[in-house]
């Protein structure tokens, strides 16, 4: 339990349920990352809001940074894992028609019977392998 | 209007994923590895996340439309399927592999780092193959 921070943990996940409430709110948009992203790059209808959404994504770090001087993380090593990582991440989210965002908090919130099931098996399967490998 | 509402809406969360330390895959990969230094806090990421949106998303049901959007759209599907499932189990296992989803890999391209954008290069060809071969 070393490396817990539920301070910064509980006010980052409520700084990502807010963006993802205004999404619905505002524009009745469920605010999930991977479908958001992939159709701004394969679907042509709805681009504009879509390419906005994921601006937002890119540079929301870059303002954390300007706010707090000590803001750093690390990146992960270039290696094999890394390729078949992404695929299974792309073919699981388009198959599974979500990730973390649309699932684990829009669905959940909703209480979308698939979104919860999606979110136990994505859950218990990241689990599996991350503690099979490291 | 619906572009600034979205953009804003991308900073917020994405800025959430970076304070929370999720941009962080090793952070990541010390929830989902369970060991003697196993670190919850991405529960805590999740149950802040859900607190805000659930009360929000219900306060808010009975609406019959969004502030400044002609209607909701929701998904529809209710079954449990095989996409469903197969999709989320090799989801999760990507995720363990690395400790990127979607979001905190999209967040991180800004780090300037070969490996996030190698990793996000390769999720795009995921989901290019998800639209091409359907289950």
């Amino acid at each position: 339990m070393e490396n817990f921070t539920p301070v910064s943990a509980l006010i980052g996940g409520a700084l990502i349920g807010l963006g993802a409430l205004l999404l619905y709110m505002f524009s009745g948009r469920i605010a999930g990352i991977s479908g958001i992203a992939s159709n701004t790059l394969f679907n042509r209808d709805g681009r504009s809001w879509r390419l906005a959404f994921v601006a937002g994504i890119l540079i929301g770090p870059l303002l954390v940074g300007l706010v707090s001087s000590n803001f750093n993380y690390s990146t992960p090593e270039f290696n094999w894992q890394l390729i078949v990582g992404g695929l299974l991440v792309g073919i699981g989210t388009g198959w599974g028609s979500g990730c973390t965002s649309g699932h684990g908090i829009c669905g959940i919130s909703r209480l979308s019977v698939r979104s919860i099931v999606a979110t136990l098996i994505f859950m218990l399967a990241g689990m599996l392998i991350a503690t099979l490998l490291h | 209007m619906p572009v600034l509402i979205a953009l804003v809406a991308g900073i917020l969360m994405s800025a959430g994923i970076a304070y929370s330390q999720m941009i962080d895959p090793a952070k990541v990969l010390g929830f989902l590895t369970l060991n003697e230094h196993w670190d919850p806090s991405l529960m805590l990421v999740m149950a802040g996340a859900l607190a805000v949106y659930a009360s929000g998303y219900w306060l808010f049901a009975g609406k019959q439309k969004p502030l400044f959007a002609e209607h909701f759209h929701l998904p529809s599907k209710r079954e449990l399927d095989k996409p469903l499932v197969l999709g989320s189990a090799l989801f999760g296992a990507g995720w363990g592999l690395v400790g990127y989803c979607p979001g905190p890999a999209l967040a991180a391209l800004s780090s300037g780092s070969s490996a996030t954008l190698a990793f996000l290069v390769a999720m795009i060809a995921g989901w290019f193959i998800s639209r091409r071969w359907s289950i």
